[in-house]
């Protein structure tokens, strides 16, 4: 209990040194854009891939479990859209992206420290926490709602592909379970959630990678940590989210 | 000029600097040397500010860098320059950008005028054609020199090394050590050297400050270690035959 308070911490000093004014705007936005790259930017192949797929499989297994003469034919499209804009595409696509993100960004950190990459920046009187973290963040918070709308379209067009191409239900149906009684706000509930979850990804990935002390073993530990912790705090942020959000 | 006034450091109740006292001369290269875990490295950290001793001073140029608020430390860091072990050159960055780094951060000259001055640094230190390759395509010795570049960028009147030779063959040492030892004068720096490369004492120990379990056991010049009658420095400096040899000539050469 000690050493978990001892860690939450360590972690609000970290954020506390974070945000502060960076040292030169222009290194900073340099830093951002590079961020944007790795984090974002490289991130849109596998959030469309997984998307267009869980999309494609959700509209297969609703369609073989609940069909029913009882049962209208959009119910498919429906609970498809449902899934996708309140559960996958926010939180289960932060999860997914907490391995990949998280992981990057914890053993960056993490061979950055050991590797005393980080002493060197204090030495030079550079905020070390403030110019490798703050541009993550603000980057991972900046790129996810992008992330969440691609992730969105191409569970859906997953969802038509199975319509189409493997004539597992009418496209006509898919379209008006799609759009029936749609509310907008599911969506923007969708994207506030992933705001939070990308926060709680680049500073709990970058607190464990930064906090390093050891060699490459440790790396590979924090990087794992990073995942762990991260994907537990989205789960719990998320069922206090949707509670307040949809509540 | 640094001054070390009673500095003690520890972890966990271990002691680690018990009560070091030194001062580090201007314009000259001085060496902290001891045996692995005498506490030397704990002790340049200390001075760079990575590390906050319990108690003791640490002046630089009569400026109490413990008693210091966040900002006089920060622009007293712009005087520092550091060259690590491990070279720690930003990976994700050129060799030229690297050098460049320091400039970016703190200079307010055109990018013309910064490139202007990090190629200058990269000319002292031979490295103009490398200027394009990042750190994980040159050699140690190239690091090495790329990380003196960019601890020059800036004009640091105080230049710390942090075991420059390490992982680093004979030939490149002496390089490396003379290249040191030339900036320093150039640039009438105070220079701390970490190391426990003999070859860097007999070179360029122009003051020398044995470490022994954490306190100061010895301090002269190069010349004077090999007068000394210090057993401990003794059995450490001259631990090899070749070595022992050498004192021998010398030894007959002061008192011929």
């Amino acid at each position: 209990m000690v050493k978990a308070l001892r860690t939450v911490g360590k972690y609000i000093i970290l954020m506390g040194r974070t945000f502060s004014r960076p040292e030169r705007m222009r290194m900073f936005f340099r830093q951002y854009m590079k961020e944007m790259e790795q984090l974002g930017v490289n991130s849109i192949g596998i959030v469309l891939l997984i998307s267009f797929f869980i999309g494609a499989v959700i509209t297969i297994q609703i369609k073989l479990n609940i069909e029913s003469p009882w049962m209208p034919r959009w119910t498919v499209g429906y609970v498809t859209r449902e899934i996708m804009l309140l559960e996958f595409s926010s939180s289960i696509m932060c999860l997914i992206l907490a391995g990949k993100v998280g992981s990057n960004i914890a053993s960056e950190l993490g061979s950055m420290r050991v590797t005393q990459q980080i002493d060197a920046l204090e030495i030079m009187g550079i905020n070390s926490a403030n110019y490798l973290i703050l541009p993550k963040i603000i980057a991972m918070v900046t790129a996810i709602p992008v992330l969440v709308t691609f992730s969105i379209f191409a569970g859906i067009i997953g969802a038509f592909f199975t319509c189409w191409f493997g004539g597992v239900m009418n496209a006509v149906d898919l379209e008006y379970g799609l759009q029936y009684m749609f509310v907008e706000w599911f969506i923007w509930a969708g994207i506030i959630k992933s705001l939070f979850f990308a926060f709680i990804i680049a500073s709990v990935s970058a607190f464990f990678g930064y906090s390093v002390e050891g060699g490459s073993i440790e790396v590979g530990k924090a990087s794992t940590d990073s995942v762990v912790c991260s994907s537990v705090l989205i789960l719990f942020a998320d069922l206090v989210l949707t509670k307040l959000l949809m509540g | 000029m640094i001054e070390v006034k009673h500095l003690h450091k520890s972890f966990e109740d271990k002691a680690v600097l018990k009560d070091i006292d030194a001062t580090f001369e201007n314009g000259k290269t001085n060496l902290i040397i001891g045996q692995s875990g005498s506490g030397k490295t704990v002790l340049m950290k200390c001075i760079v500010g990575l590390l906050v001793p319990e108690k003791g001073e640490l002046l630089y140029d009569g400026r109490n860098f413990l008693q210091m608020g966040k900002n006089e430390k920060k622009i007293l860091r712009r005087e520092m320059g550091m060259i690590f072990q491990s070279a720690a050159l930003f990976d994700s960055m050129s060799v030229l950008d690297n050098v460049m780094f320091p400039l970016n951060m703190f200079s307010n000259d055109t990018l013309r005028e910064r490139t202007k001055r990090a190629m200058f640094c990269l000319e002292r230190v031979n490295l103009i054609e490398a200027k394009a390759k990042f750190p994980g395509e040159i050699s140690g010795g190239m690091q090495k020199r790329v990380a003196i570049a960019r601890a020059i960028a800036l004009n640091p009147q105080y230049l710390f090394c942090d075991e420059p030779n390490s992982g680093l063959d004979p030939k490149t040492s002496l390089v490396i050590d003379d290249l040191i030892h030339d900036i320093t004068q150039e640039y009438n720096m105070t220079t701390i050297i970490n190391t426990h490369d003999m070859n860097s004492v007999m070179g360029i120990g122009e003051k020398v400050i044995y470490i022994y379990e954490g306190h100061k056991e010895w301090e002269g010049t190069k010349d004077d270690i090999f007068t000394s009658t210090n057993q401990r420095l003794n059995n450490f400096i001259f631990a090899s035959d070749l070595l022992r040899k050498v004192k021998d000539v010398e030894v007959q050469n002061i008192e011929g």
